[in-house]
């Protein structure tokens, strides 16, 4: 693991030396404000909770996260420092581990950022502190699948643009794929099982359970389960493709 | 002892196209192996399969008894290694990146910071230390490349093009670099300056469409050029047939040429039989024949036409 968190912490701190993370942070924080405010009448639904802001952060996510992602191993590609990382003695799976991390950190520091609403929260009423801190985590848990998903593709190739357009496709159809936009091309011909299956995979079905406050060990097995997989495909990917 | 880089019968494809085609070389601590070869003739392929960045198609590398495809760990641990066109993160410090590099390599302590302090006097960037990467010239790009990979003080050192870039003398001090530290490593560079082969390297393995042409010592590959002993005359023009008579008429020699005339003076190049030694007779012959010279030179071998030769008739 010394290598893992090696390559975590040198990810994290050029996070901070590039303006990425200040533009990131500020837009974030910005703009969960804005949609919890204006689009989720914080004030005006009369209730102490922070579903207003939570109930628009998958879809902040969908394009801010694979922007985050979009970085992880294209630039390394493009830059050529993919070659030097891999012939330190650090094994792919340490360091697609160590940057998967050092994302994850980042996108959760940026979350827990949002805190000024909370306490405003606190502040105006009496909120069921545990349902926020199950969202925080949900949202937490959904940034990380996002993340996985966008590392992955990031992984295929040296363009950045590319890695963010099809990173943020991606994660919408899975983002989508409870509702008859997704479903609609399997169920014409596809078995019972496969599209009760594509079902399953929503982000959203599975977020709502966690940000209505219950906890419900299939919503963090399907979460775990996307980025177990996911980081894993982008092992391989970066097994293959590194030479090219 | 085992030598400490052994390679086998390593090859490279990609789809249809063989980059390196069934090399084998050993390398031994004390050895310093230059390899040359036209660009594309697979110099970089190769070394990234020996320090692990790609897998072999076929053939193994055995870095002190580990094998690089199955203890992959092994082998990087003991290899330094400065990649192509020498590839930093511009973001960072060369402290901060030799820090990273240390802290990967599982240093620390003051143990980190003396190797940091080490590599970084020998190699000269202490000036730079606390600037950004991307900021640099590229000498200094390529000095803090060459830092990273002595880090750790590796038993095996492997530099793709260590000097490309640098100014003269910056050059003269990485390859005095190398010179000492040639002693107890292996140390493998690929450059396509022949000038390098004749300073710092023991060894040359010369590559060509992906195969071994040549791996000998510099003064061998040297040995292999028509111009091997061959005698450089420079004479008035007015004596250039004179002169170019006389010399045909020793035995010992193939044939002369004029190479070129330059300042009321002509240049005559006499190739000698089997590159045998004529200074002595073409000196006793001209002095003889009272026949007055402004230059006579013993040519060494020309290792740019010998590498044109080699690498263009595979």
């Amino acid at each position: 693991m010394g290598a893992s968190w090696a390559i975590c912490k040198r990810e994290l701190r050029a996070y901070f030396t590039t303006p990425l993370a200040y533009v990131f942070i500020v837009i974030f924080v910005a703009m969960t404000g804005a949609t919890a405010f204006f689009f989720g009448g914080f004030f005006d639904r009369g209730q102490a909770d922070l579903q207003p802001l939570f109930s628009f952060l998958p879809w902040l996510y969908l394009f801010l996260i694979p922007a985050v992602a979009m970085r992880l191993w294209a630039e390394e590609r493009k830059s050529g420092t993919l070659e030097l990382m891999m012939t330190l003695p650090v094994s792919t799976t340490q360091a697609v581990l160590g940057k998967f991390l050092a994302a994850w950190i980042f996108t959760g520091i940026a979350l827990a950022l949002t805190f000024p609403i909370w306490i405003t929260v606190n502040y105006l009423g009496n909120p069921d502190n545990g349902v926020i801190i199950t969202s925080y985590m949900g949202g937490l848990l959904m940034a990380g699948s996002y993340l996985a998903i966008g590392g992955f593709v990031s992984a295929m190739t040296r363009n950045q643009v590319i890695a963010f357009v099809i990173g943020a496709a991606v994660i919408f159809l899975f983002m989508m794929s409870s509702l008859d936009l997704v479903l609609g091309v399997f169920r014409g011909w596809a078995p019972t099982l496969v599209v009760d299956l594509v079902q399953s995979m929503s982000f959203l079905v599975h977020y709502d359970a966690i940000v209505r406050g219950v906890i419900d060990v299939r919503d963090l097995i399907f979460y775990l389960s996307i980025m177990g997989v996911f980081i894993y495909a982008n092992v391989v990917v970066v097994d293959l493709k590194k030479g090219e | 002892m085992s030598p400490v880089l052994r390679i086998e019968g390593l090859t490279k494809q990609f789809g249809a196209f063989t980059a390196v085609d069934n090399i084998s070389f050993s390398v031994d601590r004390g050895e310093v192996l230059g390899f040359l070869g036209p660009n594309g003739a697979g110099k970089t392929t190769a070394m990234r399969m020996v320090t692990g960045f790609l897998p072999p198609t076929a053939g193994t590398v055995t870095v002190d008894g580990f094998d690089v495809s199955r203890q992959p760990i092994e082998v990087k641990r003991r290899i330094g290694y400065l990649p192509e066109g020498a590839p930093l993160y511009e973001d960072m410090t060369p402290l901060e990146l030799l820090s990273y590099i240390a802290d990967v390599r599982r240093m620390s302590g003051q143990a980190k910071r003396d190797a940091i302090t080490r590599a970084a006097s020998r190699i000269n960037i202490e000036p730079v230390m606390h600037q950004s990467i991307g900021t640099l010239s590229k000498g200094y790009k390529r000095r803090v490349g060459i830092a990273q990979a002595i880090l750790h003080d590796p038993d095996i050192l492997i530099l793709d093009e260590p000097t490309d870039g640098l100014d003269p003398n910056q050059k003269h001090e990485v390859r005095n670099l190398i010179n000492e530290m040639a002693e107890n490593k292996v140390i493998v560079i690929s450059t396509h300056l022949l000038e390098e082969l004749e300073v710092i390297c023991s060894r040359a393995i010369v590559l060509a469409a992906g195969k071994i042409v040549a791996d000998c010592s510099p003064a061998e590959l040297e040995a292999q050029s028509s111009y091997h002993n061959a005698i450089t005359v420079r004479v008035h023009e007015a004596h250039c047939d004179a002169c170019k008579e006389h010399l045909d008429a020793l035995d010992s020699v193939a044939r002369v040429e004029l190479i070129g005339q330059r300042d009321g003076l002509a240049e005559l190049v006499a190739f000698p039989v089997n590159g045998q030694l004529i200074l002595d007779q073409v000196n006793t012959k001209l002095r003889d024949g009272t026949i007055g010279v402004e230059e006579v030179r013993v040519e060494r071998g020309r290792l740019d036409e010998v590498f044109r030769r080699i690498t263009t008739t595979v």
